[in-house]
C-alpha cells in the first residue's frame, strides 16, 4: 500500500481533457484515415443460411471483374493459419476468419474479395457463386443445450461450452432455515455497445524486413500475440501501431478475425490490405454482439427482507463460436452478491453455442446483466413483504465498517459507504417529493413508477476468471506499464502502451506524472510507441486504466523523483531522505542549497562523474505494475477477482401514457462513488454515457433473430440507439470512499452508469405497471411490449 | 466525371465515378477526413457537413449533387492553425466528447443551430443534435458545450457570422432575440 500524497494539485481538478483538441477540429487519426501506398480493399460474401454445408464456391466470374486482385475462401485460408484463440479449453470449436466447410450463422463471412477499391470489391462479391446444402440449426439457448438439438460444431459433441456449478457457503442449510423463498426468471436481450465507428484494420506485410505492420481500431489485450499465433509468425514480426484513435469500443473492438484475414491477404498478395466493415458487416457478422442471458434466480430471506442465500442459474447464448465471450459468465462472480451481505450462493453458469453471430466482450463483461438479475430479486423480496425497496436494500447492505469485506465467492471488496451514498441521493432528490410526484402523475391518468438500483462496478481488471473457468489457464497477472524520460533539454515524455477509445488516457498519464513530479501536466508529452517498442499492457478493459495505468505512471514518476533526489543528495553530501524535492528542484534544508531541475538534468545527461556511484546515466524510469490484491490462482472455486469496487445508486422516475406507452424519464439521479476521481470531466462522461448505454439496453436495443435464423436488426433504422431525445438530464451525486489498494485511492469508472441503469429503468417501468398486476421480465422492454401488456391487462380487468 | 466543389471557401476539383458519395469524395479525393462514415444509411450523423449552412448527411448524396453549394466541413471551422472556434473551444471546456468520432458532425449540427438562434433553449439544442448519435457521452456534456458556446457568442462584440466561423455564409440571426 502506498501512502497518499498529502495534497493533490492536479488530480481531481477540473482540467481539460487534452485529447479533445484534435477531435474538435476533425484531426483525430482513425483507422479509416490511414492510407498506405498500394493499399487494396476487401469486401465480404456473407452466408445466407444459419447453418449449411458449403458444397462449392465459384469465384471465377468475380475474378474477371474490374480491379479485382484476389478471392479468398475459408478452405484456402485454413491451410495457412491456425484457428483463432478460444478462452475455454474447447479445441474442437474451431474458428477461422472465413467459414471452413460449413457456415454457422446467417451473415458469417464466407469469401473475401480483394480489389483496387472497396466499390470494385463490392461489385465483385455479387459474382461469387456458392452452393449450399442447408443443415439443421438452433437459435434458442434452452433448446440448444438439449441432447436432441442441432449441433453447431458437431465435432465438439454438444452445444455446451461451459456448465459449471459453484457452491459458496451453506446454501442448502440457509434455504432450509429461511422462512421465505421466491424464484423468478429474467432475460437480458442480445445487444451490444455498437460504436459509431465500425471495426477497421490495415495490414502490410513486408517480406524483406519480415514485418507485419497493423493499424487497427482495436481494444484488445494480447492482440499482437494472437495475430502471431494465428499467422504462425514470430511475435516480433508483428508491429501494431498504437497511435490510432479508436472511434468507440466499450469492449467490443477486438477484430481478430478481421486482422488475421487482411494480414494473410497482405502476405499472399504482397500489398497492404484494408478492411473497414460497413454497417451491415458490422452488425450481423462483426462478431461483436454482447451477452444474451437467461437468469433463473431463487432467494431465501426472512420477514425483515434480509436475504440469506441465492441460487442463480445463468444461461448465456454465446453464438456460433467460443472466443473469449464465455468468460463473461465468470467476471460477475467477483461481485455475485452485489452490495449485499448474502451469505451463500449457488451459481450455475452455462454457455451454449447457437447459430447466431459470435459474441465479444461488452462493457462490464457480463456484470450489468447479473446486476439486473440481483436487483430484480431485491425488488421482488420487497414486493413480497410489502416493504419499501430502499429500506430492504439498506438492511442488506454491507456496512462501511465491515470493509475489507469477504464475499462468499472469494473476493474481498476494498471499501465503500453504501448507506451514506443512498442517504445523499435521497436528500438530493427529495425522495418524498419524488414519490408525491409519481402519485400525482398516476392520479392524472399516467402510468408512473420509481426505479431503484444499487450495484457495484468491480474495477482494476484482473483476469482471474480465466483460471477459474479454465484450469489449463494459469494467469495471475494483468499488468500495465509506464515509461518516463526526461530529455537532455529537460522536457518530460511519458510512454503509454495501448490504444485508447475515448477514455482520455493521455490526460490521465499527464495528470498523474505531473502530480508526482509537481510539474505542469500540460508540458508533458504523451506518446504511444508501437507494440514492439512497448512495455506490457492489457489495454483498457475491466475499468482498469485509472488504477493500473494511473498506478504505473505514479510508480514510474516516484522512481524518477527518487533518482533526481538522489543525484542532488549526492551533491549535497546528505542522505536521500534528508533532501527535499519540490516542484522539480531539490533542496538541502540544513545547508539551504538548492539544485534546480535544469541542474539535475545536466548532471543526469552529461556529468557521469557527478552521479552517485553505481547510478546509471540518463533520466529514465519504467514501472510494470501488478494488479493490486492479485497474488494467487483460484482455490476451491474461489478467487480474488478485481481489486476495487465502485458503488452506484440509481433513482429514476419514469412516466408514460398507458396507450402510447413510450417511457419518458422524468428524473434521473445517480449517486456515484468511485473513490478519488482523477479527472472529473472524464468520470462524468463515463457515467452519463453508461446510463445512455443502459437506457438503450433496457428500452431499445436488441439483435433480433427470426425463426429462420436470420438477423432482423442490421441497420440503425431497426437497431435503435438512444438519441438526445431519449436521454434525460442526469443529476450526479458524488461521494468519495478511497480505495486502500490504489495510489490515490481511485477506483474504476469506465462502466459506471451502465451497470445499474437497466435494473433501475426496468424497475421503474415495473413499478408503473404494478397496479395492473403485470411486470416485464425481459429486456429490452420496447414500447410495443408495454402497450400490448397494458391492453391485455385492461381486457382481463374489463372481463 | 469531373466535379467542382466549393469546400470551406475554396473551389476544389475531383475526378470521380458518378456513383461516388460526397462523403467518400471529401475523404478520398480531397483528403478532408474529418467527416466520418458511421452507418452510411443516413441515421447516425457522423458524416454531417453543412450545405449552404444547413446540416446534411454527406453519405446520402453524390458528390455531383453538391456542385453549386457552399460546403462546410469540420476542417473549415478553426479560424487558424492551432486556434479553435468558440464552439470548438466550448466542446473542449465541457469535454463534450470521448472518442471523437461523432464530434465533427455534432459540432457542425450545433454550428448550424447557433447560426440561426442566439439564445437556444435546451429543447432547441436537443432537437438540433437529435440526428447525431453519440455512443460515448449520453449527450449531457455536448448540450452543456453548446449552451456555453451560445453564451460566449452572445458576449462577443461582433456580428454572428464572423464570430462563429470563417466560411459559414451569413444567415439571418436570432429567431429568439
Amino acid at each position: 500500500m502506498t501512502a497518499h500524497p498529502p495534497r493533490l494539485k492536479f488530480v481531481s481538478s477540473n482540467r481539460r481533457v487534452r485529447e479533445d483538441r484534435r477531435f474538435v477540429v476533425g484531426q483525430g487519426r482513425y483507422v479509416a484515415d490511414i492510407v498506405v501506398d498500394e493499399m487494396l480493399h476487401v469486401a465480404i460474401v456473407p452466408s445466407q443460411h444459419p447453418a449449411a454445408r458449403i458444397v462449392s464456391i465459384d469465384t471465377s466470374q468475380a475474378l474477371t471483374m474490374p480491379g479485382v486482385v484476389y478471392a479468398l475462401t475459408g478452405e484456402e485460408l485454413a491451410k495457412a493459419v491456425d484457428p483463432l484463440m478460444n478462452g475455454l479449453d474447447t479445441p474442437k470449436v474451431r474458428r477461422y476468419p472465413l467459414a471452413v466447410g460449413q457456415v454457422r450463422y446467417a451473415g458469417e463471412w464466407v469469401v473475401a474479395v480483394v480489389a483496387e477499391s472497396r466499390a470494385q470489391a463490392e461489385d465483385a462479391i455479387e459474382k461469387v457463386r456458392i452452393e449450399y446444402e442447408p443443415l439443421p440449426y438452433v437459435i434458442d439457448a434452452e433448446e440448444a443445450i438439449t441432447a436432441a438439438s442441432a449441433k453447431v460444431h458437431p465435432e465438439h459433441g454438444t452445444n455446451v461450452l461451459l456448465d459449471r456449478t459453484f457452491v459458496w457457503g451453506e446454501v442448502d442449510r440457509h434455504f432450509a432455515e429461511s422462512p421465505r423463498h421466491l424464484k423468478f426468471q429474467v432475460k437480458w436481450g442480445r445487444n451490444s455497445t455498437v460504436p459509431i465507428e465500425t471495426f477497421g484494420v490495415v495490414a502490410k506485410w513486408d517480406p524483406w524486413r519480415e514485418m507485419l505492420d497493423v493499424w487497427a481500431s482495436i481494444q484488445m489485450p494480447k492482440y499482437p500475440d494472437q495475430i502471431s499465433r494465428a499467422l504462425r509468425i514470430p511475435a516480433n514480426n508483428v508491429r501494431v501501431h498504437h497511435d490510432v484513435d479508436v472511434g468507440g469500443s466499450y469492449g467490443v473492438k477486438r477484430g481478430i478475425k478481421q486482422t488475421v484475414l487482411v494480414s494473410h491477404l497482405s502476405r499472399i498478395i504482397g500489398r497492404p490490405v484494408r478492411l473497414i466493415e460497413d454497417r451491415l458487416e458490422n452488425m450481423r457478422a462483426g462478431d461483436a454482439h454482447g451477452p444474451e442471458r437467461l437468469f433463473d434466480v431463487e432467494v431465501a430471506f426472512n420477514d425483515r427482507g434480509i436475504v440469506k442465500s441465492m441460487k442463480m442459474r445463468a444461461l448465456d447464448n454465446v453464438g456460433a463460436y467460443a472466443g473469449r465471450s464465455p468468460f463473461q459468465l465468470g467476471k460477475p462472480i467477483g461481485a455475485i452478491v452485489g452490495p449485499y451481505k448474502i451469505e451463500s450462493v449457488q451459481y450455475r453458469a452455462i454457455a451454449t453455442l447457437s447459430n447466431k453471430a459470435a459474441q465479444e466482450a461488452v462493457r462490464g463483461f457480463g456484470q450489468s446483466p447479473t446486476n439486473y438479475a440481483i436487483e430484480t430479486a431485491i425488488d421482488k423480496v420487497a414486493g413480497a413483504l410489502g416493504l419499501d425497496r430502499i429500506e430492504v436494500r439498506r438492511r442488506n447492505f454491507i456496512r462501511s465498517d465491515e470493509f475489507p469485506y469477504l464475499i462468499p465467492s472469494g473476493t474481498h471488496y476494498d471499501s465503500g459507504d453504501y448507506h451514506t451514498v443512498v442517504d445523499k441521493v435521497l436528500r438530493h432528490a427529495d425522495y418524498d417529493a419524488l414519490v408525491r410526484e409519481r402519485d400525482a402523475l398516476r392520479a392524472s391518468g399516467m402510468m408512473a413508477g420509481i426505479g431503484i438500483a444499487a450495484c457495484l462496478e468491480p474495477s482494476g481488471g484482473n483476469s482471474s476468471f480465466e483460471p477459474l473457468l479454465n484450469e489449463k489457464n494459469t494467469t495471475t497477472t494483468w499488468m500495465d506499464s509506464c515509461r518516463i524520460n526526461i530529455d537532455g533539454v529537460g522536457f518530460v515524455t511519458v510512454a503509454i502502451h495501448t490504444t485508447s477509445s475515448g477514455q482520455g488516457h493521455e490526460t490521465l498519464a499527464a495528470t498523474v506524472v505531473g502530480e508526482v513530479l509537481e510539474i505542469d501536466p500540460d508540458k508533458i508529452r504523451i506518446v504511444r510507441p508501437d507494440s514492439l517498442a512497448s512495455l506490457p499492457s492489457n489495454t483498457p478493459v475491466g475499468s482498469r486504466m485509472a488504477i493500473m495505468m494511473g498506478g504505473a505512471c505514479y510508480h514510474a514518476a516516484q522512481k524518477l523523483k527518487s533518482k533526481l533526489t538522489q543525484i542532488a543528495a549526492h551533491q549535497f553530501g546528505v542522505a536521500e531522505n534528508d533532501a527535499v524535492y519540490a516542484q522539480g528542484n531539490v533542496t538541502d534544508p540544513r545547508s539551504g542549497k538548492t539544485l534546480s531541475w535544469i541542474d539535475l538534468v545536466n548532471i543526469g545527461h552529461r556529468q557521469y562523474h557527478a552521479l552517485p556511484p553505481g547510478m546509471d546515466p540518463g533520466l529514465e524510469t519504467t514501472h510494470v505494475m501488478q494488479v493490486p490484491t492479485a497474488t494467487k490462482l483460484p482455490e476451491d472455486g474461489r478467487v480474488q477477482m478485481y481489486p476495487c469496487h465502485s458503488f452506484e445508486f440509481h433513482l429514476v422516475l419514469v412516466a408514460f401514457d398507458p396507450e402510447i406507452a413510450k417511457p419518458q424519464i422524468r428524473r434521473y439521479v445517480i449517486g456515484h462513488d468511485c473513490g478519488t476521481v482523477i479527472n472529473p470531466h472524464i468520470v462524468k462522461g463515463m457515467t452519463l454515457g453508461g446510463i445512455a448505454h443502459g437506457l438503450g439496453a433496457t428500452l431499445l436495443e436488441e439483435f433480433v433473430y427470426d425463426d429462420e435464423g436470420q438477423i432482423l436488426t442490421q441497420t440503425f433504422m431497426d437497431y435503435l440507439l438512444p438519441s438526445s431525445h431519449e436521454m434525460p438530464d442526469v443529476e450526479i451525486v458524488h461521494h468519495c470512499t478511497p480505495s486502500p489498494f490504489t495510489v490515490f485511492g481511485q477506483k474504476g469508472s469506465g462502466e459506471s452508469g451502465y451497470l445499474g441503469a437497466p435494473a433501475a429503468i426496468s424497475g421503474a417501468i415495473n413499478d408503473a405497471v404494478s397496479s395492473l398486476g403485470i411486470s416485464f421480465s425481459r429486456l429490452p422492454i420496447r414500447i410495443a411490449a408495454i402497450s400490448d401488456a397494458i391492453a391485455a391487462a385492461d381486457k382481463i380487468k374489463k372481463g | 466525371m469531373k466535379v467542382s466543389l466549393n469546400v470551406n471557401g475554396r473551389t476544389r476539383e475531383a475526378e470521380v465515378e458518378p456513383r461516388k458519395t460526397l462523403l467518400d469524395t471529401l475523404r478520398e479525393d480531397l483528403s478532408l477526413v474529418g467527416s466520418h462514415a458511421g452507418c452510411e444509411h443516413g441515421v447516425c450523423g457522423a458524416c454531417t457537413i453543412l450545405l449552404d449552412g444547413e446540416p446534411v448527411r454527406s453519405c446520402l448524396m453524390f458528390a455531383a449533387q453538391a456542385d453549386g453549394y457552399a460546403i462546410t466541413t469540420i476542417e473549415g471551422l478553426a479560424p487558424a492553425p492551432g486556434e479553435l472556434s468558440v464552439l470548438q473551444d466550448a466542446f473542449c471546456e465541457t469535454h463534450g466528447m470521448q472518442c471523437g468520432y461523432c464530434t465533427p458532425g455534432m459540432i457542425l449540427a450545433a454550428q448550424a443551430l447557433l447560426q440561426r438562434v442566439t439564445e437556444p433553449s435546451r429543447e432547441d439544442i436537443v432537437d438540433a443534435i437529435s440526428g447525431n448519435i453519440c455512443r460515448c457521452t449520453g449527450y449531457g456534456q455536448i448540450v452543456e458545450a453548446i449552451e456555453l458556446a451560445a453564451e460566449r457568442l452572445r458576449q462577443v462584440n461582433m456580428p454572428r457570422s464572423s464570430a462563429n466561423a470563417d466560411n459559414a455564409p451569413a444567415a439571418p440571426h436570432g429567431d429568439r432575440s
